[in-house]
This record gives C-alpha cells, structure tokens and sequence, in this order.
C-alpha cells in the first residue's frame, strides 16, 4: 500500500480556469487529478444541449482538459477522476476515445465510464412503485410537475469509481456522482478503506469538500487579508496528500501563487454548509464540529480527526423542470442625482407594464451601486457618480416576458435623463430550468460501470 | 463599546435553494466565545430584516472558532428562479459582517477588540 497518495484539483466547477489542470498536472507529482464539472443547475443545461443534439449533453471542456494533460497520463501514470460526463457519459467517452486516435494514444488508455445515475427514463415507473420523489424544502410530490421534467439524476458515491480503478481505468468519468466521491473513491481504492471505516471516509468526503471548488481553498475568494494574498494571477490550486490512517494536508505546487493556511481552508469548508453534525453523502455521514486543522508549513494545512457514521440508506436525486420564463434589463443613470433618477425610471417602467396589462409572477428591481449586493443594510449611498437600475420579470407566459424586454430601452428617449448603458440591446428572454430536490431509496438505484480500451 | 464583526471575524457564504449560508469565523480563537454568545439567532434574524423572507437557524464549530448560520429565503427562489444580482448567496458573508456590536469595555479591553471609527 502506498503511504501517501496525492490528489488534484484541476476544476472546480464547468467554466473554471482552463489552465488549471495542466497546471497540476505539470507542476510537480500527483497521482490523481480530480475535475469537478456539475453545479446543481449544470444537469438540466447540459439536458437541454442532449435534446438538441444526441452527441452531446457533457462538459465539453473535460475532452481540451484531458489534450492539456495527455503526456501527464500517458508517460507519468497520472489517473484522472471527473464527473465530466453530466448527462451523457457514453458520448463523452466517444468523444475521449477519439480525442486518443487522433492523438496515436489509443492503446494507453483505458477509460472508466459510470452510468446508472439517470433516472429520466425510468421516472414513471419509480412514481407508479410508491417513490414520491417529493421536494426536500416544500414537501410537494413530483407529480406537481411531472410533465415538465427534463433530468433526473441521483447522486452516486465513491463504489463505482473505485470499481472502475480496480479494472484498471486511468480515465474514470462518471455522471452525477457527488463532488466529493471524486476525491475520496481514489483514497479509498489506494488504501483499501472498508465500509465500517467511517472516520476514514469521512476523511476523505472532507478533502474533497476542501478542493472541490477548486482555487477556492487557496486564496481564491478569500475574504481574510484578500489584498495580501501573493500572485493571485498565478494561483496555485489545491492538492490533497492523504495517508492511510484518514489524515491529510492540504498544500498546492511550488512557485504558484495564492495562499493555503488555516483561515483560507476554514472559509471553504464553510462554503455552502447546512448541518455541520450530518454533512450528508452515500457513502458516510461526516461530522464536521470533528475536524481539526494545524498549520504544517509554508502553504500546508494538515487536517486531522475526522468523525464520521453509517450513511443513510436513500440517495439524493437532483431533478431539472420546466418552470417558466425570466428576462434582466438594465440602464445606468448618471451623476447628479443618479439614484433618483433610476428610481424615477423604475417607477416609469412599472407604470408602463401595467398600462400594457402585464403581469408577472414577480418584479424584482436593483439599483446596483446602492443596493443590488446588501439590500436594505446598504443604507443610502450619498452622490453616487452613477447607478444602475437592474429590473427582472419572471412569468410562465413567455409573450409577456418578451414584451418586457421591449419597455427598457425606450427610456433612454421617453424617461428621465442621464442615462445611458444601453449598447447591448434588449434583454434576451430564457426559459427558467428549476431545480428540484428530491430523496430515493439506495435499492432502487444500480450504477454501471464499463471500462473501455 | 462599540466594534464591527468585520473587525472580528471573517466570513464566506454560499447557497442551497433559497437558503443562503454564512460561515462566520473569528479572527482571533481567543474572540470565538463573544462571537458565539452576540450572534444569536434572534440578533441575526433581526440584522436581516427586510433581507430575508424565512427563518434563520444556527450552528456552532468551535473547532473551527465559526459559526454557520442558515438564511432561509433569502435567495428570491434560489439557483436560476432567482432574478437577484446575488442569486447564489455569495455575498451575504460581507452583508452579515456590516452588523456592530456592543461590548462592555472591559471585556473589550481584555480582548483587545478594534473599537468602531
């Protein structure tokens, strides 16, 4: 068994830096690269291309992420691990294995591919069995929108990952698997963590949880001494050195920017917390009031005595529906009195909807320099050099919306003055893709695994 | 006397549906306990009025000398219902450090607490 496994953090969401994983890749030795693509609403964005088209429907960034990194794999062993594959994972391994001809690499590869997380086909037939698929924050059962769904994936864990690494993959892409299985399955396939070894898990559900946002637990987003922290243009992302008994350190390359200390790890693992007691996963529940951190040299952070307990015996499933349209319109008003000025104009706006009779099912109106980020405990900024007045509707009837989009930038002419912002156009008018949280018995779901050469 | 919590603590915040999250860490360890004793739920709830249109619920990290707090509806529905520049929560951390607290001098003394300007 090694007694030491390094695991990188190469994206930490679809859009994140594109340099980021050639970068870990070639900035000193890891034996794991972890690329974390999908946000909760990345599923349904990543439907909608599907439909469109039946080759795609995966992060297509992973495929010029796996070019950048190719010698890393194929000369120096290094294994990737991402959830790349959204909702179509056998067309990003088509897309892979061309990638590997076209590059003559063909044979050194071998290609993990974890379905088994889409429950879209299978929807009528869980409702039809008793699984309500009821929202975790409303109660409501799915049946509510049932004919407006568009994906329905469940969160899988780190078992077919691991699967995957012991056929031998050194290319695992999964679809839905939790952030965080990507960084604890390659952990516990080295170390052979069992079931039972809940600390151990919960360890690695932690390190994961600490990079899975990438650059965002080395200095990126940092509040603490923000203008301090050294070569942000350079920022290194994060690397995991775990050991066997469930302790790690959390470091990055040398001669990057950034910073890796006990404040900036604090502030991520903080990062979208619910129940510190139940940080919830299918593998392990964690305990984060367990964790300890200790500062172990330049930019390393060791992270030690972690608590965790049996799982739960559902899945969390993440459902995308069709739940009306939205359009943002903005305009910028201009010194003196610019915050007057844009309230005039929202007023003139308000009253030009309803002259039209349009109704929405809200209208949320921002003035941003005065209140768009702190509302109300802004308080009332004082000769402001410019303001923007930022208006957004929401409906279900998609005219309307459209004729919203038409009523912002008549008031560069027929509204107050000083305004101006407005070279973009017309808002563009998207349909809304809602998401929808639901819980599912673990039986019921199977996750597949295939490995490909 | 008086401080600001953005002179004793620091702070990230994200979102899960219309709930935004605020992890709010002391600056110092030694500040932890005034920290964990000021932000009640009630004095956080009361921060936020007209902000949020839910209940606030709090958890305590002592190891981590944080807090997390929990925002429901805050989010104008959340993730892509929300038409709000800060759909996603990410800047309720900053929102939440303009809050000021009183404490008595001593205690201020003793702690070395930054006094408000």
């Amino acid at each position: 068994m090694k007694s030491l496994v390094r695991v990188a953090s190469g994206q930490g969401f679809w859009g994140d830096w594109l340099e980021a994983p050639r970068r870990q890749v070639e900035g000193g030795d890891v034996d794991y690269l972890m690329l974390d693509y999908l946000a909760e609403v990345t599923m349904s964005i990543l439907q909608k291309q599907k439909e469109r088209d039946p080759r795609m429907g995966y992060a297509r960034d992973f495929i010029g992420a796996i070019e950048s990194v190719l010698p890393g794999i194929v000369e120096r062993g290094v294994k990737v691990i991402a959830n790349a594959g959204g909702v179509n994972p056998r067309a990003c391994a088509d897309a892979l294995l061309a990638l590997a001809d076209q590059k003559g690499v063909r044979g050194k590869l071998a290609l993990g591919v974890v379905t088994g997380d889409d429950l879209l086909p299978r929807l009528d037939e869980l409702i039809a069995q008793g699984h309500p698929l009821a929202n975790m924050d409303t109660g409501e059962p799915l049946s509510l929108v049932r004919d407006r769904v568009l994906s329905a994936n469940a969160y899988i864990g780190s078992g077919p990952i691991i699967e995957a690494l012991g056929k031998g993959a050194n290319i695992v892409v999964t679809g839905r698997s939790t952030d965080t299985a990507l960084t604890m399955a390659p952990l516990r396939y080295e170390f052979g963590w069992g079931a039972g070894d809940w600390d151990k898990l919960a360890a690695g559900i932690i390190a994961g949880h600490i990079i899975e946002c990438g650059a965002q637990c080395s200095g990126g987003n940092c509040l603490k001494d923000w203008a301090t922290i050294p070569d942000v243009w350079n920022i290194g992302y994060p690397i995991v050195d775990a050991r066997p008994d469930g302790t790690f350190e959390i470091c990055k390359h040398p001669h990057t920017g950034g910073r890796i200390d006990v404040p900036t790890v604090t502030e991520q693992l903080v990062y979208e917390m619910g129940d510190p007691h139940s940080y919830i996963t299918p593998d392990v529940v964690a305990d984060f009031t367990s964790i300890q951190l200790e500062p172990a040299g330049e930019n390393r952070v060791r992270v030690f005595g972690v608590k965790g307990r049996p799982p739960t015996d559902k899945l969390k499933v993440s459902i995308a529906y069709r739940a009306g349209y939205k359009a943002v319109g903005t305009l910028v008003y201009a010194w003196p009195d610019a915050l007057a000025k844009a309230k005039a104009a929202d007023q003139v706006l308000r009253r030009r909807l309803e002259y039209l009779g349009l109704t929405f099912d809200t209208i949320v109106t921002e003035f941003v320099g005065a209140n768009a980020t702190h509302g109300p405990l802004a308080g009332a900024p004082s000769d402001a050099p410019e303001v923007q007045l930022r208006v957004g509707v929401r409906g279900q009837d998609k005219a309307m919306v459209e004729r919203f989009t038409r009523e912002l930038i008549p008031m560069v002419l027929n509204g107050p003055p000083s305004v101006t912002g407005f070279a973009a156009g017309r808002p563009k008018v998207e349909e809304i893709v809602a998401y929808w949280p639901a819980l599912i018995d673990k039986t019921v779901v199977t996750p597949q695994v295939e490995v490909v050469r | 006397m008086r401080v600001r919590l953005l002179d004793l603590a620091h702070a990230r915040s994200g979102d899960k549906g219309d709930t935004a999250n605020v992890g709010v860490i002391a600056l110092k360890p030694e500040w932890y306990p005034l920290l964990a004793r000021e932000l009640t739920v009630e004095r956080v709830a009361m921060h936020f009025r007209g902000v949020i249109t839910g209940g606030v619920q709090r958890y305590e990290l002592p190891n981590l000398k944080a807090l997390n707090f929990l925002l429901h509806g805050a989010l104008d529905g959340g993730g892509t219902l929300s038409l709000k520049t800060d759909a996603q929560g990410k800047v309720f951390s900053t929102a939440m450090l303009r809050m000021v607290l009183d404490v008595p001098d001593a205690e201020a003394t003793s702690l070395g607490l930054p006094a408000a300007p």
